[in-house]
């Protein structure tokens, strides 16, 4: 480490032309990387640097860059999201990491994420999950009263550490199959808790299993590995009870 | 076609002006409905909840957003809440007082029948929210919780943890959702709108580019509908998302839409200070935190010490000082302007000297560090990833940072904008907020425009419209496309040495010291020529590497930063036009013995509204005044002493 704290950090970064170009590592020694940069203003110096060297940029998806879009991804050295637990890649500090650390960035890969360029990826398959029916059919002008529907405190409150997921993919990426359970049910755990949720509660666990298997992701065995990388800590039990839902409406639908 | 510039306010008491506008607005049937075809850009609360509802309503919906996927809009970052005036608290809220703490926290620079309807829509948003299955705060019996906010004095805030702005986004999300699973909107994610096309005058389509694979793409519709957020990322480090920008709202305004009041941005007090020079984006810590944390500097000039060591006897809470009143919670253009003079006096603390303390060792003394933690925990741990710092034991480090832009396209009472067709909703138009927007009423109005005004509004203009057949082979749309393609060929061409941020660090740096916390005539006038020589230079000097025909986000962020170099000289002009101080837009010149904003109601109680002419590299900016009608308030200064 030089006198002033600041780190050479030996970065190798997946880069891939385009989907269905073969990808490489480029290999790049970045000096004076500071710990109090994110990781993400590392690779903007990175990006600085090979631009005006004349080469092109890493291409990686961010946005809000607050830990709340699910917008950034990436492996990096084997974790989504990075060593730091409950952390997205974006809210990852240089602290994590020490002068001469060798840095391996990839991909979210699964075969449900296609890759677009780099290291961005094509989430989409998230989305088609949720259209399946992650929702309540209720029309705008439908409501009544906000306070007319009490919802016991413990109900809500476990109704909304489902629903913080923030549709990043670690998840995916972490599972040896590329399962996107643990996705697929914290909504249907969210609005299974939730009175609202009630009435389509069966047709939605149906309809959005059902989406998710004909999506490529694979099956889920149950290791845990999703909620471990998950930087919103999603509880692994909303898995079994997407599959108790599931179970319980597709047992109800062939009796009736 | 003429330009669209009158208010369009309906008359008759304040109380029934919307309910008035309803009644005789003309309607589409049913069937007729689905002939329509309703472009919305931006999936935001505002672009989210207008796409789910027209769609609901039986138009064909096509929404654009330049994410890979709708949910990931920055309205997804709101922390704090959204205000309604429900009275479930019982503490003598009403639509009344709702509307006039926004109108009064507005400074009285906005529109009193707008404001009115927002209040009074307000409280269905919040059933139609929950009715979603939007997980808000609850109290033990099952009700829903409020908290409090700046700039009232009752509980109306209604929120899901700091996570408000994610669980209403996704509701409308879940919305959509169901909209696009029926076949209602077709989605079109990664796409960036480049081009608004008009034919006679009439906004009926837009171009886009594939962010994916680069390709340009027109779209027809029948009617536009613009919600793509704010300007604040002009300053490079704002707590913006770092994809917010506003080139679809400002190519608009080149095709003639007005923009109104640029001058009016809000910078908020408490945010992690810049760090290093690499830094990014900035991030917001609740304004919750300034109910018990002390803001303070050193006395001394250049005083280097750890605040550990420095003694009470020789901290300056200059908060505390100078407003005995209201102390640390003062509203948060005084709170930053009070941090910005400290800095430059030079006692500003931390390695950069960029930043006040605000420092909680009073309030753990006084109640102990577990309630401290119990109230702000995930603030303090949020600090810690950030900083490395541990707030408990060294007081946090907090400067001001650009936060959200209350100027916008400008809008009739319809949101309908100077060009027929192009309807503006949420943070891209200026209507509702005045010169100042108080906390927890952005998501307020993104959603009141989006789920409850413009479903009437656009019928109105619908039924009332002449719009002929267009096609995208007709030459509006080739020449769009013509002129999108050459403009993205501009820049790939001129292959100079100074990369995109490079030039957008330097227009944020410029606009943060003179168009920021305080402006006067002087760094106005400078900083306009500096803006014009530094636009002169990106078209010489920029270098945009990689292909047009590939993801390429310098090229992306090329295109956005180039609109953001013509931006702030509008804001410039604005703020310099503008000879009074109000809300966010301070002028040195024009402050109270002090130091607060003296308005100029005699002179200035009016909307600026900006028409475009020149070009990329020389633009020009023609003022148009709307005056500001207060029939139901009174116009008062504000104290907070």
């Amino acid at each position: 480490m030089s006198k002033d704290g600041n780190m050479t950090i030996h970065l190798e970064v997946w880069q891939q032309e385009g989907p269905n170009e073969k990808g490489h590592f480029l290999k790049y020694s970045l000096e004076q990387v500071t710990p109090d940069m994110s990781f993400l203003e590392m690779m903007d110096v990175l990006n600085t640097k090979l631009i005006k060297e004349g080469k092109r940029p890493v291409e990686f998806d961010h946005d809000c860059r607050e830990g709340i879009c699910g917008t950034c991804s990436m492996v990096i050295n084997g974790d989504p999201h990075g060593p730091q637990k409950a952390t997205t890649t974006c809210q990852l500090h240089m602290r994590s990491f020490k002068d001469g650390d060798r840095v391996v960035i990839e991909p979210f890969r699964a075969k449900a994420f296609p890759v677009i360029r780099d290291l961005v990826v094509d989430r989409t398959s998230f989305d088609r999950i949720q259209q399946a029916g992650g929702y309540v059919s209720v029309n705008t002008g439908n409501a009544q009263d906000a306070n007319n529907l009490p919802v016991r405190k413990q109900d809500a409150d476990m109704a909304f550490n489902a629903a913080a997921c923030i549709g990043c993919g670690a998840c995916v990426a972490a599972c040896k199959n590329a399962s996107a359970s643990l996705f697929t049910s914290a909504k249907i755990a969210h609005l299974a808790l939730l009175p609202q949720g009630q009435p389509e509660r069966e047709e939605r666990a149906l309809a959005m299993v059902a989406q998710m298997d004909s999506e490529a992701f694979g099956a889920c065995t149950n290791t845990g590995a999703c909620s471990a990388a998950c930087p919103k800590e999603i509880p692994l039990e909303h898995i079994s009870k997407m599959y108790r839902e599931f179970a319980t409406a597709s047992s109800r639908k062939r009796d009736s | 076609m003429s330009v669209n510039f009158e208010d369009k306010i309906p008359s008759g008491p304040l109380e029934s002006k919307w309910e008035r506008a309803r009644n005789d607005y003309s309607r589409v049937n049913p069937a007729n409905k689905r002939k329509f075809d309703i472009i919305v850009v931006g999936t935001g609360l505002a672009g989210g909840s207008a796409a789910a509802t027209l769609a609901e309503l039986g138009y064909n919906v096509k929404s654009f957003c330049i994410q890979d996927s709708p949910r990931r809009a920055h309205s997804i970052a709101a922390q704090g809440g959204i205000n309604a005036a429900k009275n479930y608290p019982n503490d003598g809220d009403s639509v009344y007082n709702l509307f006039y703490d926004t109108i009064k926290g507005g400074d009285y620079r906005s529109r009193e029948a707008n404001v009115y309807r927002l209040a009074q829509v307000a409280n269905n948003i919040i059933d139609q929210c929950v009715a979603q299955g939007v997980p808000f705060a609850r109290e033990y019996g099952g009700y829903l919780d409020n908290r409090s906010f700046g700039g009232a004095q009752v509980s109306r805030t209604f929120y899901a943890r700091g996570q408000t702005g994610q669980q209403l986004l996704l509701g409308a999300y879940a919305a959509m959702n169901r909209q696009i699973a029926k076949g209602n909107i077709e989605m079109y994610s990664r796409r960036e709108m480049l081009d608004l096309v008009t034919v006679d005058g009439v906004a009926r389509g837009i171009t886009v580019r594939n962010l994916n694979t680069g390709e340009i793409e027109t779209h027809t519709g029948h009617a536009v509908l613009l919600c793509t957020g704010g300007y604040g990322n002009v300053f490079y480090l704002s707590t913006n998302a770092m994809g917010s920008n506003v080139t679809a709202a400002y190519r608009c305004h080149k095709k003639g839409a007005y923009f109104a009041n640029p001058c009016y941005t809000q910078i908020h007090p408490t945010c992690i200070p810049v760090s290093g020079h690499y830094q990014s984006k900035l991030t917001l810590m609740s304004e919750s935190l300034r109910n018990d944390g002390r803001i303070w500097v050193p006395k001394e000039v250049g005083d280097k010490r750890s605040p550990l060591d420095i003694p009470d006897s020789e901290r300056d809470y200059y908060l505390e000082r100078i407003y005995p009143s209201f102390g640390n919670l003062v509203p948060r253009d005084v709170a930053s302007r009070q941090a910005k003079f400290r800095v430059d006096e030079n006692r500003g603390v931390g390695k950069t000297g960029v930043a006040v303390y605000l420092d909680f060792s009073d309030a753990i003394k006084r109640m102990g560090e577990k309630a401290v933690s119990a109230k702000y925990g995930n603030l303090f741990q949020m600090y810690e990833k950030i900083t490395g710092e541990n707030p408990y034991k060294t007081p946090m480090r907090i400067f001001p940072a650009v936060h959200y832009t209350m100027g916008g396209l400008w809008v009739d009472y319809d949101l309908q904008s100077t060009i027929p067709g192009l309807h503006v909703l949420g943070e891209a138009n200026f209507s509702d907020h005045g010169a100042n927007r108080l906390g927890a009423s952005a998501l307020m109005q993104g959603l009141a425009d989006g789920y409850f005004v413009i479903p009437y509004t656009l019928a109105n203009y619908l039924a009332n419209a002449n719009l002929p057949e267009v096609s995208a082979d007709q030459d509006e749309f080739k020449d769009s496309r013509a002129e999108v393609a050459a403009k993205l060929d501009k820049l790939l061409g001129v292959n100079g040495n100074k990369t995109v941020d490079e030039f957008h660090m330097e227009l944020g740096l410029l606009a943060w010291d003179k168009i920021g916390m305080s402006r006067n005539e002087q760094g106005l006038k400078d900083v306009i020529s500096k803006i014009g020589e530094l636009r002169n230079e990106f078209w010489q000097n920029v270098k945009v590497p990689g292909e047009k025909n590939y993801k390429n986000s310098e090229l992306e962020k090329a295109g956005r930063v180039a609109d953001f170099l013509e931006m702030a000289e509008m804001m410039a002009n604005d703020a310099l036009t503008r000879n009074e101080s109000c809300g966010g837009h301070f002028r040195e010149e024009f402050q109270t013995p002090e130091n607060e904003a003296l308005r100029d109601d005699k002179n200035y109680c009016h909307v600026s509204a900006w028409e475009y002419g020149g070009n990329s590299e020389k633009p020009s900016f023609t003022l148009h005044k709307k005056k500001l009608d207060f029939e139901f308030v009174e116009l008062k200064t504000r104290s907070y002493k």
